[in-house]
């Protein structure tokens, strides 16, 4: 079964000044899952889309089963039996699951959808999918829409399938359940190319891993004659100490108390269940929690962006020695007393940052209340956004290149480093190395301990345990809005953590 | 009341061609505000093949050809602003706000141009329109209500159904709908976004173009009358009113006829009362937007990319 399934040769291809890949080569055999490894910016998603017919390469070849193909669109790639699974997905929202599967497909004038309907369960029982096929997509979840997406392209008969980043948005359970379809597929004799950067799914999953760096092509191993250590080299290219800097706290006062808050959704489900802790100053508080456990909602509450229906948030001004029950103002006001949130959402240009203005004027977002006179004063915030890119390593053109064309982990960069750029006395950052490479990551954590040296309270939502338990002093376990525990993360294990996390959930059932 | 109904539906029609050509325009994604523009052009087009037609053969003419010049004539030159708007919006990607808007004042210049060539009575003509079917007056009210209109009112609704079944039952609707939903998905999908919205929107104007001609031909016996642009505007808003759904759009524009002419059936109304009542079909598009903005169901709201441009490589 071993035989190339698809083979590229060379492929470059370049945006404006900007390479995003060149010279790239690689191989997939039928019957064989292919990761794709590369830091953010590394030009794995320009590659699969050239593959797939959204862009087009500026030179080199592809074969498909040894027959050099042109492949200009979406179409042809089809055609090829190539099918991909993007990152944000592209489903229309209400439209029914089966409508989006049979979409752009070709046939009689006047469809029949029950006929599509079955062949929709056809396929989720061949491979142990759970959809029905009728529900409208804006009523799904994340991981729904993603099996939505599969299908449809396993609908069109794709024997070569390319997901790209498909774990992101997924929990650990829902990982499993996909990695399971996975190889039940590729024991089916697909071909399947996946892009990630998460280096313990490579090793689980596929067979053989490509790495790319920088847009360039580094190489590809067998993942059974490889590890960690090697594959992190090939991706960043230097090795990379895997100790982050912690510092032991300093001048510790409580900065802000949290007393039995609780918050409801519009349905009436409680987001918050009594939630109380300390926020202390000079420490890194960390929270830890399968997502979509009330961290977000937590941290909106704070910032005042979230309605709370009972409980006391006291922040201790550390000016003016008052207490302030935070719940009585207004967002703005509460920035203004130093509370500072700085929330990665998934969609990384959806909150936060302007994707048609330079960095210049994203930095301006935040600042442009400080001038006296009706003028804008462009200096200080052109000054801040040399400064984060030249320290964060923002790959950009320059400070007035639109932020929509930077990748998106540089985007992500922007916008952490614009907010730790305010001097705050809180700092709250969800997510903040979300989808960055390890460089950037590194950078991140860097700054979260100097504002911690500073005095700053800083509370930090992270995702990865080992990253919480190394860089936090405390680290507050949330479950199904509720704390579950509040550990010392300098004795804690990720065992101890993994259950408080998985607690608040089984309590429910 | 028979007369009030018939009048109704007579200048309902008018919206009706209006707003089936815009829901299909809509539905690929494109706002085109030229819509009031489109139906002058398309009814001074009809008016002047029509005139030229009519002056070649002299009193010989065939009520069949008649119909069909103007028919045809009319559609063409709808056709012709959808294929301008489109070059504009999908090549181009200008603004489609602003190329609406332009095309709107554009449109009612051509047409004006060319009605001070041809004059404006059509009475001849409008006669070929307003035929209906002999036995229609001995049936009463109901001959009176269904029987007893000229043919473009039976293609309206012809045309409201056809693309109310096209849309929501083939393919080729299901295709269309997700280019106006979110192109790049239909894009992925091998949809061709461009062609998709040129054909939309040029068959989409084309229809609108119809509608001007039904004023003209229909409602007003061929007495031309420099106020389409008004019927364009109404008609935009009925897409509203309908929720984008062409069968809903038969009974909805003869709603927005009979409130637009009740004015002139109710007795004791002042002049400029008149002109209040006219505003009721505005009025009641704002209580359907506020109400189904209210019950925020996703099936009763515009095309998610409505108004925006598609560019493939943009990330």
């Amino acid at each position: 079964m071993a035989k190339t399934a698809i083979e590229l040769k060379n492929i470059t291809k370049t945006f404006g000044s900007v390479v995003a890949n060149r010279d790239v080569c690689l191989s997939v055999d039928h019957g064989e899952i292919l990761s794709i490894l590369g830091e953010n910016g590394s030009g794995k998603t320009t590659l699969m889309n050239m593959i797939s017919g959204i862009y087009f390469p500026d030179s080199g070849q592809i074969f498909i089963d040894g027959k050099e193909t042109v492949i200009r669109s979406p179409k042809d790639a089809f055609d090829h039996k190539i099918g991909m699974i993007h990152q944000h997905f592209k489903l229309v929202d209400v439209f029914s699951a089966t409508e989006n599967i049979i979409l752009g497909l070709k046939g009689k004038g006047k469809f029949n959808i029950k006929e599509a309907t079955r062949k929709v369960e056809e396929i989720s029982h061949k491979y142990g999918f759970d959809i029905d096929p009728n529900k409208k997509i804006h009523e799904m979840s994340v991981s729904e829409k993603q099996t939505v997406e599969i299908i449809k392209v396993l609908y069109r008969g794709a024997d070569i399938l390319i997901l790209d980043e498909p774990t992101a948005v997924l929990t650990p359970q829902e990982t499993q359940k996909l990695f399971a379809v996975l190889r039940r597929m590729r024991d089916d004799g697909k071909s399947i190319m996946i892009i990630t950067h998460k280096l313990h799914e490579v090793l689980s999953l596929s067979d053989r891993v490509a790495v790319l760096r920088k847009g360039e092509y580094i190489g590809t191993v067998k993942t059974s004659e490889t590890n960690e250590t090697e594959l992190t080299e090939m991706m960043v290219g230097k090795k990379i100490s895997l100790n982050i800097h912690r510092s032991e706290p300093k001048n510790c006062e409580d900065r802000l108390c949290i007393e039995g808050i609780n918050c409801l959704s519009r349905e009436g489900v409680k987001l918050l269940d009594n939630v109380s802790f300390t926020a202390k100053s000079g420490e890194i508080l960390g929270i830890a929690g399968i997502a979509g456990s009330g961290q977000r909602e937590l941290l909106e509450a704070i910032a005042g962006l979230q309605h709370i229906d009972s409980g006391k948030i006291i922040y201790n001004n550390p000016k003016t020695k008052t207490q302030d029950n935070l719940r009585d103002k207004t967002p703005l006001q509460i920035r203004e007393l130093g509370v500072r949130l700085s929330f990665v959402p998934e969609d990384r240009l959806g909150m936060g940052l302007v994707g048609n203005m330079g960095i210049t004027d994203n930095m301006m977002l935040r600042s442009y209340r400080k001038g006296k006179t009706v003028f804008l004063n462009r200096k200080p915030p052109h000054d801040l956004a040399e400064r984060i890119i030249s320290e964060l390593e923002v790959v950009t053109p320059n400070s007035e290149t639109p932020v929509r064309r930077l990748s998106g982990g540089n985007v992500q960069k922007v916008l952490v480093g614009r907010e730790i750029s305010s001097s705050p006395t809180v700092l709250m950052a969800a997510y903040p190395v979300r989808g960055l490479d390890i460089n950037s990551s590194y950078a991140i954590y860097n700054l979260l301990n100097d504002q911690k040296e500073r005095g700053v309270a800083v509370i930090f939502v992270g995702e990865d345990l080992d990253v919480l338990l190394e860089l936090c002093d405390r680290i507050l376990v949330i479950g199904s809005g509720r704390v579950t525990g509040i550990v010392d993360a300098r004795s804690a294990t990720k065992e101890e953590i993994g259950l408080l996390m998985t607690k608040g959930k089984g309590d429910e059932e | 009341m028979i007369s009030f109904l018939v009048s109704a539906i007579r200048l309902g029609m008018v919206f009706l061609f209006g707003s089936t050509g815009e829901i299909i325009t809509e539905k690929s994604g494109h706002l085109n505000l030229g819509t009031p523009g489109v139906m002058c052009v398309g009814a001074s087009c009809g008016c002047f093949a029509e005139y030229l037609y009519l002056k070649q053969v002299g009193p010989y003419a065939s009520p069949f050809l008649a119909i069909l010049v103007a028919i045809v004539a009319t559609f063409i030159g709808g056709f012709l602003m959808g294929l301008l708007f489109s070059f504009l919006t999908v090549t181009l990607r200008a603004n489609q706000n602003v190329t609406g808007l332009a095309l709107t004042t554009l449109g009612i210049g051509i047409s004006d141009f060319m009605i001070a060539k041809t004059g404006t009575s059509f009475g001849r003509a409008s006669k070929y329109f307003t035929a209906s079917l002999p036995f229609a007056e001995d049936l009463g009210w109901f001959g009176k209500l269904f029987l007893s209109h000229g043919i473009l009112i039976y293609l309206a609704i012809a045309i409201a159904l056809i693309s109310s079944f096209i849309l929501s039952k083939t393919r080729i609707g299901l295709n269309l709908r997700s280019v106006g939903e979110n192109p790049a998905t239909a894009d992925a999908a091998g949809i061709n976004v461009s062609l998709y919205r040129y054909l939309a929107t040029c068959i989409g104007c084309g229809i609108s173009g119809l509608g001007g001609l039904t004023f003209i031909m229909d409602y007003l016996n061929g007495n031309w009358e420099y106020c389409i642009d008004a019927f364009g505007w109404l008609s935009i808003a009925l897409v509203i009113f309908t929720v984008w759904k062409p069968n809903l759009a038969i009974l909805g524009s003869i709603v927005f006829g009979a409130l637009y002419i009740a004015s002139s059936y109710i007795t004791g109304v002042s002049f400029a009362n008149k002109e209040l009542f006219k505003m009721l079909p505005y009025v009641v598009t704002i209580i359907v937007l506020i109400i189904t903005s209210m019950r925020n169901k996703k099936e009763n709201q515009p095309p998610a990319h409505l108004g925006l441009s598609y560019f493939r490589e943009e990330r």
